[in-house]
C-alpha cells in the first residue's frame, strides 16, 4: 500500500503551534505545583500568543488549500485571525492580576484559553463542514470550562451550565442543518459547495432546511436575536476576565466564520439568505438599544451592548459584497478595542478588594480617578458612534455597504438604533461627570501596570483611529478582496 | 414494504425533534437535558449515515465518528459542570437554575 505523501503543513504552523504549546505549557504547570505555576503559565501562554501573532502575520496572502481541502489561509483568514489573536492575548493579560486577588488563580485557565483560540484559529480557516465543526466544538468546550472557571461560585457555575445546555443545543441545530446539507448537495467541502450549487436554479427544500439550521446555530455563537437568550445571563455570571474575553474573542472568530460560509459555499444563495440575516441584524439592534436601556449591572450592559453591535456587524453580511465584508471587518477591529478597552475599566471596578458590579457605583469617577473616568468616556463615545471616536467609523462603514447594495431601510433602522442605544452610553459619561460621588468612595487604586498598559493601548488606538486609519481599512480590503476573487 | 432513505430521516427528524421538545419542555432535572442532547446528536447520526449509504460517499460515516468523539467529550465536560452546579446549590432541578434574570 503506498503511503500517502505528508499534507502541506505550513500553512496550519499557528494552530499546530498553539496546539503543542497549550500541552506543553500544562504539562509545565502539573510538575511546577499549583501554587507558583500560574502566573508564570499566564504570561508564557501570552508570550505563545504573540509568537502565534507573528507566525500568521508572516503567511503572505495567497490562497493556500491543504489538507485535503479541509483547511484554507488566504488574506482573509490572515486578517481574521490576528484580531482573534490580540483579543485572546489582551483578555489574558487581564486576567492574571484579578484570578490572583479572586483566588481562582489556577493554571488550567491560560492553557484554556490558548486551547479555544487553537479551535477559533480552526473555524476561521475552515473549507469544510467537518473542519467548521471541530472548530467550533473545540472552541466551545473550552469556553464552557471557562464560564464556570470560578468553581465555587453559584453564580459562576450557573453561567458555565446555562452557557453549555444553549451552546450544545445551538450545536445540535448546526450539525442537523450540516447533515441536511450534506445529503441535499452531496458535499461536504466549501468549493464542492460553491460548484454544486453554482449550475442551480433554485435549491431543493431539504438543503434550504439545512442553511437554516445552519445559519441558526452560527446566529447563537455571536449571539445575535433570537439566539441571544444566554448572553446577559453568561455575562453577569462568569468572572469578568472571562467574559472580557466572551465578548471578543468568540465573536470575533465566530462572524468571521459566519461571513466566510455565506459569502462563500452559499454566495448564489444571496437572495435567499439576505432576508433572514436582515431580519436578525434589525432584531439585535433594536433589543441590543432597548433592552439595555433597564439595566443596573455593568456587565450585563456589556451584554447588551454586545448583542447590538452583531446586529451592526450583520448590516455589512447583509450587504454580501466586498464592501460589506470591508465593512463587517473593520467594525470587528475596532469593535474588539474598544470592549477590551471597557472591560480593562470594568475590572479595575473594586472597592476594599471586592468587586463592584453596579452602574451605580461609577458616579462621580471623574472626581476619584480622572484618567480612568477620561477612558471610560472615550469608549463609551465610541460604543455609541459619536465621532471622531473610531466606533463612529466602524458604523459609517456598515452604513456605506448597506446603501451601496440598496438596503436603505436597514441602515435607517441602524442609524435610529444607534441614536437611541447613545442614551444608555452616555448615561455613563454622564454619572462619572456630573454625579455626585458614590457612597462608597473611591475605587482601590492599584489596578496593575498590565491592565493599565491594557488601557492606555485601547483608548489611544480608538480616540486617535481617524487620523491614521490606513492599516486597518487597507487590511480589511485586503482580506474582503480574498473572498471576492471574481 | 420497502425502507428508503425517506424513513430514515423521517426517523432522525422524530428524534431530533423529541431532543428539543426535551430540552424545553422538561421542568425536572438537568441531567434529562444532557440525555436530550445526547438525543439530538444521535438523530444526527442517523442522518449522516442514511445520506452516506444513499450517496455512496464516504464523508457522512467519517462525519458521524466525529460526532460521536465530539459528543462524549461534550458530555464529560456537562456533567463536570453539573456536579460543581450540584456543590454550590445542593439541587439540579431546573425550576432552581435562577440566580440570573432580567
Amino acid at each position: 500500500m503506498p503511503i500517502a505523501p505528508l499534507p502541506n503543513l505550513l500553512a496550519a504552523l499557528p494552530e499546530i503551534f498553539l496546539a503543542v504549546a497549550a500541552m506543553a505549557l500544562l504539562i509545565l504547570g502539573v510538575f511546577q505545583g499549583e501554587a507558583r505555576a500560574a502566573k508564570e503559565v499566564s504570561w508564557l501562554s501570552v508570550v505563545v500568543l504573540v509568537v502565534a501573532i507573528f507566525m500568521v502575520g508572516a503567511q503572505n496572502g495567497v490562497r493556500h488549500v491543504t489538507l485535503a481541502g479541509m483547511f484554507i489561509t488566504d488574506g482573509y483568514s490572515i486578517f481574521a485571525k490576528i484580531l482573534v489573536l490580540i483579543g485572546s492575548a489582551f483578555s489574558l493579560i487581564l486576567s492574571i492580576r484579578y484570578n490572583e486577588r479572586e483566588n481562582i488563580s489556577r493554571f488550567e485557565f491560560p492553557v484554556l484559553v490558548l486551547l479555544s483560540t487553537t479551535g477559533m484559529l480552526m473555524m476561521i480557516s475552515a473549507n469544510d463542514l467537518l473542519a467548521l465543526y471541530l472548530g467550533l466544538e473545540l472552541q466551545s468546550l473550552a469556553l464552557y470550562i471557562v464560564a464556570s472557571f470560578d468553581r465555587d461560585s453559584a453564580r459562576s457555575s450557573e453561567a458555565g451550565l446555562k452557557y453549555f445546555v444553549l451552546g450544545a443545543l445551538a450545536s445540535g441545530m448546526m450539525l442537523f442543518g450540516i447533515s441536511m446539507i450534506y445529503g441535499f448537495a452531496g458535499s461536504t467541502g466549501f468549493d464542492t459547495l460553491a460548484a454544486h450549487l453554482g449550475g442551480q436554479a433554485t435549491p431543493s427544500a431539504g438543503l434550504v432546511v439545512g442553511i437554516v439550521f445552519l445559519i441558526v446555530g452560527m446566529a447563537f455563537k455571536i449571539s445575535a436575536v433570537p439566539f441571544h437568550m444566554w448572553t446577559p445571563d453568561v455575562y453577569e455570571g462568569a468572572p469578568t476576565p472571562v467574559t472580557a474575553f466572551f465578548s471578543v474573542a468568540p465573536k470575533i472568530a465566530a462572524m468571521a466564520l459566519f461571513v466566510r460560509v455565506m459569502v462563500g459555499p452559499f454566495h448564489t444563495l444571496l437572495f435567499e439568505w439576505r432576508q433572514v440575516i436582515w431580519a436578525i441584524a434589525v432584531a439585535s439592534m433594536i433589543l441590543g438599544a432597548l433592552a439595555a436601556i433597564n439595566q443596573r449591572n455593568i456587565k450585563r450592559l456589556m451584554a447588551y451592548s454586545s448583542i447590538g453591535h452583531m446586529g451592526y456587524a450583520l448590516i455589512g453580511l447583509a450587504a454580501g459584497n466586498a464592501i460589506g465584508v470591508r465593512g463587517v471587518l473593520i467594525y470587528l477591529a475596532i469593535y474588539l478595542f474598544m470592549n477590551v478597552g471597557t472591560f480593562a475599566v470594568i475590572l479595575s471596578m473594586r472597592r476594599g478588594g471586592k468587586m463592584v458590579e453596579g452602574i451605580e457605583d461609577l458616579a462621580g469617577l471623574s472626581r476619584t480617578q480622572p484618567a480612568m473616568a477620561l477612558a471610560l468616556g472615550i469608549f463609551m463615545f465610541s460604543l455609541a458612534g459619536i465621532p471622531p471616536m473610531a466606533g463612529f467609523f466602524a458604523k459609517l462603514y456598515v452604513f456605506m455597504a448597506a446603501i451601496d447594495s440598496g438596503l436603505n431601510v436597514l441602515a435607517v433602522i441602524g442609524v435610529v438604533t444607534s441614536v437611541v442605544s447613545a442614551y444608555y452610553y452616555v448615561r455613563i459619561v454622564k454619572l462619572m461627570y456630573f454625579d455626585e460621588p458614590a457612597a462608597g468612595g473611591a475605587f482601590d487604586r492599584h489596578i496593575g501596570v498590565e491592565v493599565n498598559a491594557v488601557l492606555m493601548v485601547a483608548s489611544i488606538i480608538i480616540m486617535f483611529f481617524f487620523l491614521y486609519p490606513a492599516p486597518v481599512v487597507a487590511g480589511a480590503e485586503a482580506a474582503s478582496a480574498a473572498l471576492f476573487p471574481g | 414494504m420497502e425502507i428508503g432513505l425517506a424513513h430514515y430521516l423521517i426517523v432522525a427528524a422524530i428524534l431530533f425533534t423529541l431532543g428539543i421538545f426535551g430540552i424545553f419542555l422538561n421542568r425536572k432535572n438537568v441531567i434529562v437535558i444532557l440525555m436530550s442532547i445526547e438525543l439530538m446528536l444521535l438523530a444526527v447520526n442517523i442522518n449522516f449515515v442514511a445520506f452516506s449509504s444513499f450517496l455512496g460517499d464516504m464523508v457522512g460515516q467519517v462525519f458521524a465518528m466525529f460526532v460521536l468523539t465530539v459528543a462524549a467529550a461534550e458530555a464529560a465536560i456537562g456533567l463536570a459542570i453539573v456536579v460543581i452546579y450540584f456543590r454550590n446549590r445542593g439541587t439540579i432541578a431546573v425550576a432552581d437554575i435562577n440566580l440570573m434574570k432580567g
